[in-house]
């Protein structure tokens, strides 16, 4: 297997394991774990396509972006989860549906 | 090789965050990850990439992930998926399937060359990220200043009786019922007109 094929199996199996907590977790500040994961399986992508074609930096200015974006969402998810279990008492997702209609 | 170790390294780490009882140790196997990532790119040579991401995923994120955890406890939560784990497992395996089919094989790319400076495609070619990434911190932290101050509202509307009746004066004589902080504020102008009757 070449480098790139490497990389791109192990791509797979850490967006799969990420899909998999995404999937499986209740809890708050698991899914924003679990999201963590995903985007690290896809900034590891992103650099390895930009390499492959030779366009390392056009790979890193891309993945710039993605941590930015990705440590936003953490910050976020984690003020969410933070004041979620300050008011309801509780990280379980099932107890955030207060805004069911 | 050292990619194939590397690679199963944060595939073995981000299976360990995910399975891990205690939020703390799911944190911190979420370092591991970022650190090993962080060691691949820079083998790949995107060095400035390998740096922030140690720097901003296994600094940065960890420290918000250790203080979040602090703050909400680090009780382990062992309720059962509302997704069937045999149901989860099989779409995972279409989910690879499919990924794979569509990446695999690639021997079709061929390096076009790049020889512009990440200095130059960052500031000149991908200038727009940059005003995206701008406004995304923008909204994140106005987003977090909102959420925290969010908080305080309803928690002055479920505010324990002993925190208003000390607030209150003691000519009640005990027969009304203690009212809520923010009953308190919002009827502060509508006693006005009632005390300008008296004294007419």
């Amino acid at each position: 297997m070449s480098t790139l094929e490497i990389l791109m199996a192990g791509v797979i199996a850490i967006i799969g394991i990420g899909l998999y907590g995404l999937l499986i977790t209740r809890n708050l500040i698991k899914v924003v774990v679990a999201l963590q994961i995903l985007v690290k399986g896809a900034l590891l992508a992103l650099v390895a396509a930009g390499e492959a074609s030779g366009q390392v930096n056009l790979g890193q200015s891309l993945a710039i972006t993605v941590i930015v974006a990705d440590t936003v969402v953490a910050v976020v998810g984690l003020a969410l989860a933070v004041q979620a279990k300050r008011l309801l008492g509780t990280l379980d997702v099932d107890a955030l549906s207060t805004l069911k209609g | 090789m050292l990619y194939a170790f590397l690679v199963a390294g944060a595939a073995v780490c981000a299976l360990m965050a995910v399975r891990a009882q205690k939020l703390l140790s799911s944190a911190l196997w979420l370092a591991g990850i970022s650190a090993l990532v962080a060691l691949t790119l820079y083998q790949l040579g995107a060095h400035q990439v390998a740096v922030i991401e140690l720097s901003v995923g296994a600094g940065l994120v960890t420290v918000l992930f250790v203080f979040a955890i602090s703050i909400a406890g680090d009780d382990a939560m062992s309720a059962t998926p509302r997704i069937p784990v045999r149901l989860v497992i099989g779409l995972l395996l279409i989910f690879a399937a499919l990924l794979g089919w569509m990446m695999l094989p690639l021997d079709g790319i061929k390096a076009t060359g790049g020889g512009e400076t990440l200095s130059a495609v960052l500031w000149e070619d991908r200038a727009l990220d940059i005003l995206v990434q701008i406004v995304l911190i923008f909204t994140g932290v106005m987003g977090v200043l909102g959420l925290l101050s969010e908080a305080a509202v309803p928690a002055l509307g479920r505010m324990p009786a002993a925190h208003t009746t000390e607030s209150r004066p003691a000519h009640n004589n005990g027969h009304s019922t203690p009212q809520p902080a923010r009953a308190l504020d919002l009827g502060a102008p509508e006693a006005q007109p009632e005390v300008a009757d008296v004294h007419a």
